[in-house]
């Protein structure tokens, strides 16, 4: 049958040598020069891209300047900068201002402790990444981690200097924002949509309402009860530090969407799992630790990190009631009036740090999904 | 089957039999009401500790609770309104209430601009040139891996970083770059105009009727009329006629140098200029990767039938595989629109005044916080519910209508 096709078609169609079938040409031909339009828009496209990128190579390299030297009371002189306003891209204020901009304010000399942390939270998505590690000893890495980042952060034992919250900074405190806000909402959020799916009408409402409220107002509202209204929530003389209260409000605000996406995976799983459980005569706690939590979180990884990748970038909403993360030690580094308007240079370089997190984890959320769909896609 | 199941002796006996609520822990039942009382009677708890927790704080800080202050003069200078305000005259109420137009005249263009751009890229990461899709791709990658704040701030410097007005851009007559904003031309409105518009909204009415008529008429007699030479007469020429027939008035205000600024035209200030070139990429990254799973979601074999049937590919695009698209687009879709509206509130970051910065300052100079966020709080879950319930409307209209 199918090679009578083959024959049929092989007759219609006159033979075509074969550099215009497989090979470059033929791919050239097929996908960038298909037709008049195509050919057009590949063109118009290629004639603006190698503009675009001479002119860019132009000012990122080739006038850009990359040291300055400092004038006679100390202070690095920007003039070579300013005089290549618009041609060249500065990249001495990175090279200036780089540790500040990672680091924020935290004491100079003691800046390896941050840098540790840095590398262990890299470690630490690293591991939980691999399906190979998901255990229970999972949580116990996750609770250790958390515990020396801690310590190294504040110090104060094994000789290192105590260093106080208000002086975190930078990258740190974004992963900590992040991290942190990952390892407290998640649980919170496996309850939440759980409570939703209750059929204790008194339980589901207040789950309910709980993430319609959170869902429907910004961040910036959530982060502004934060900073202005949890004051006056707690009694008089206490007063936790600001960290804690945008931590709290990420922490909260982040539940509610993490419980959307646990709720779409305990959707998706077939009924036949809940009475299958049911039918073994399984507790409520039991059905859900043992058969139903295990396969509906695989099914919402990906979603749980696509999620998780909006919360790093949220993060940096914390700019606006003035906590010190990596976006607002970027614009306290463009304060410093001898580099002030060089904020293309700053915000490139905070954006290639943000790129470089968001892509990894979206590539790896992706891989997931490949895997997870494959018996679909067969 | 069905007549075993209609005997009423099965019906009786596959019901469970109705059981008194025992006192018991044992009694599903009464675990559950145990639960609720104790889980709403710990959030009740929680809820008194942090009222009372408040009350006291606000007494000790001699803030009095209300809304009374709405009605206060606000001195908040604004720098854009779209109805009339004069910092020294009007209330924090009125000062909010620009806030709120403010906040919609983002969102509101914000979604037009960003649905229509991301369509596009949408598309274009479909497409079959090479370049084009990858070029798509790129863009949807880097957009959405950056925080749209940090994209805010960079248009901001951006568009701060253009030169003084007179040394601006000038890349077409009448429009001018500069670090004072958008300066654009705009038309003299006069009545003639009001009226050409009126018969544009007739024109459109009459060619939907125009279309119904035709769907009935091809229903009895199986021949579509034509509708686009009567559309076009009615939307194009109807207008045309009405304004060429009032005089045909068109004087455009043309923004002119003076001094150090610009006199006369319309201008898009830098903040709001940021904050929708922001926003619209921002969101239209995320509306591309919607539109094209939307597009791929819709099997070969509709576009294939169709053909089979002898429609044209546009009508097979239009009747067949648009509207099958749109019911895995529109949801998603949704949330997009949300995102935007909330991720407008970043306005406060660039000082564009929208709801949450005027109401920012507000409670910053009265001191009634809890009534600010409240009023914040109030203004976007508002917004939010009636965007939900109109895409949820416009979904179950477009929703595949099952037995």
């Amino acid at each position: 049958m199918s090679t009578t096709t083959v024959a049929a078609t092989g007759v219609a169609h006159r033979e075509q040598p074969p550099a215009l079938v497989y090979g470059p040409i033929a791919w050239l031909r097929a996908n960038l020069f298909n037709s008049w339009l195509s050919t057009a828009v590949t063109l118009a496209l290629a004639y603006l891209i190698v503009r675009w990128a001479i002119g860019f190579i132009d000012w990122a390299f080739i006038n850009a300047i990359w040291t300055v030297p400092s004038n006679a009371n100390g202070t690095l002189d920007s003039t070579a900068c300013r005089d290549a306003r618009g041609v060249g891209a500065c990249w001495a204020v990175i090279g200036d201002k780089w540790r500040f901009i990672l680091f924020g304010r935290y004491p100079y000399d003691a800046q390896w402790r941050p840098a540790i942390c840095i590398f262990l939270f890299i470690g630490l998505y690293a591991v939980s990444a691999m399906r190979r590690f998901w255990r229970k000893e999972l949580l116990l890495v996750w609770v250790v981690t958390l515990a020396v980042i801690g310590l190294l952060m504040w110090g104060g034992v094994l000789g290192m200097e105590y260093v106080p919250n208000d002086s975190w900074g930078g990258l740190p405190i974004t992963l900590i924002l992040a991290t942190f806000g990952l390892a407290f909402a998640f649980p919170l959020s496996i309850f939440v949509a759980l409570g939703r799916r209750s059929t204790m009408p008194a339980v589901k409402i207040l789950c309910v309402v709980y993430v319609e409220l959170i869902r429907g107002v910004p961040l910036i509202s959530v982060l502004f009860m934060a900073s202005v209204m949890f004051p006056l929530f707690m009694p008089a003389g206490l007063n936790p530090d600001k960290l804690l209260r945008a931590q709290v409000a990420i922490i909260l605000f982040s539940a509610a969407y993490l419980a959307e996406v646990v709720r779409a995976g305990l959707q998706a799983l077939p009924k036949g799992q809940y009475e299958a459980a049911d039918a073994m005569g399984l507790s409520f706690w039991q059905k859900t630790g043992l058969i139903i939590l295990p396969q509906a979180l695989r099914l919402v990884i990906p979603p749980l990190v696509n999620t998780f990748i909006g919360f790093f970038k949220d993060t940096s909403l914390v700019l606006i009631i003035g906590i010190f993360d990596l976006l607002t030690s970027g614009k306290v580094a463009l304060a410093d009036p001898v580099w002030q308007g060089f904020s293309s240079e700053v915000y490139l370089f905070l954006a290639v740090i943000y790129f470089a997190f968001c892509y990894v984890m979206a590539r790896y959320s992706r891989g997931v999904e490949k895997y997870l769909g494959r018996s679909v896609r067969r | 089957m069905s007549a075993s199941s209609a005997d009423p002796r099965l019906v009786a006996a596959r019901k469970p039999p109705a059981k008194r609520l025992e006192l018991s822990w044992s009694d599903p039942r009464f675990r559950a009401i145990v639960f609720q009382v104790l889980i709403v009677g710990g959030v009740a708890l929680v809820l008194w500790y942090l009222i009372s927790n408040t009350a006291q704080n606000l007494a000790a800080r001699r803030i009095a609770t209300g809304f009374a202050f709405l009605g206060r003069v606000a001195g908040i200078p604004i720098g854009e309104h779209l109805i009339p305000y004069d910092p020294a005259v009007n209330t924090y109420g009125h000062a909010l209430i620009i806030g709120v137009l403010n906040t919609l005249r983002v969102a509101v263009v914000g979604i037009v601009l960003a649905t229509i751009w991301g369509t596009l890229v949408g598309i274009a990461k479909l497409s079959r040139n090479w370049l084009l899709s990858r070029l798509a791709s790129v863009y949807v990658e880097v957009v959405r891996d950056i925080p749209v704040l940090l994209q805010l701030l960079f248009w901001y410097a951006l568009m701060q970083e253009l030169p003084a007005p007179r040394q601006s851009f000038h890349p077409v007559e009448g429009v001018y770059l500069s670090n004072r904003g958008i300066k654009l031309p705009l038309l003299n409105w006069e009545a003639a105009h009001w009226w050409a518009f009126a018969a544009l909204i007739l024109g459109c009415l009459g060619t939907w009727a125009w279309s119904r008529a035709a769907t009935r008429k091809q229903e009895e007699t199986g021949v579509r009329p034509r509708v686009w030479p009567a559309g076009i007469a009615m939307i194009v020429g109807l207008p045309l006629v009405v304004w060429a027939a009032l005089g045909a008035p068109f004087t455009l205000d043309m923004p002119q140098l003076r001094g150090f600024n610009f006199v006369g035209g319309g201008t898009v200030s830098p903040e709001y200029g940021a904050l929708l070139v922001g926003l619209t990429l921002y969101t239209a990254a995320y509306i591309a990767e919607i539109v094209r799973s939307g597009i791929l979601a819709v099997p070969n074999g509709q576009w294939e039938a169709g053909g089979a049937l002898g429609l044209r590919r546009g009508t097979v695009m239009r009747k067949i595989v648009l509207p099958q698209s749109l019911r895995v687009i529109v949801p998603p879709m949704t949330s997009q629109y949300l995102n935007l509206t909330k991720n407008s509130s970043l306005a406060v970051a660039i000082g564009f005044q929208d709801l949450v910065s005027i109401s920012n300052t507000t409670l910053n100079q009265t001191g009634q916080a809890i009534e600010g966020i409240a009023i914040i709080m109030a203004c976007y879950l508002t917004i939010s519910l009636s965007i939900s319930l109109f895409m949820n409307w416009y979904n179950a209209r477009i929703a595949l209508v099952e037995r």
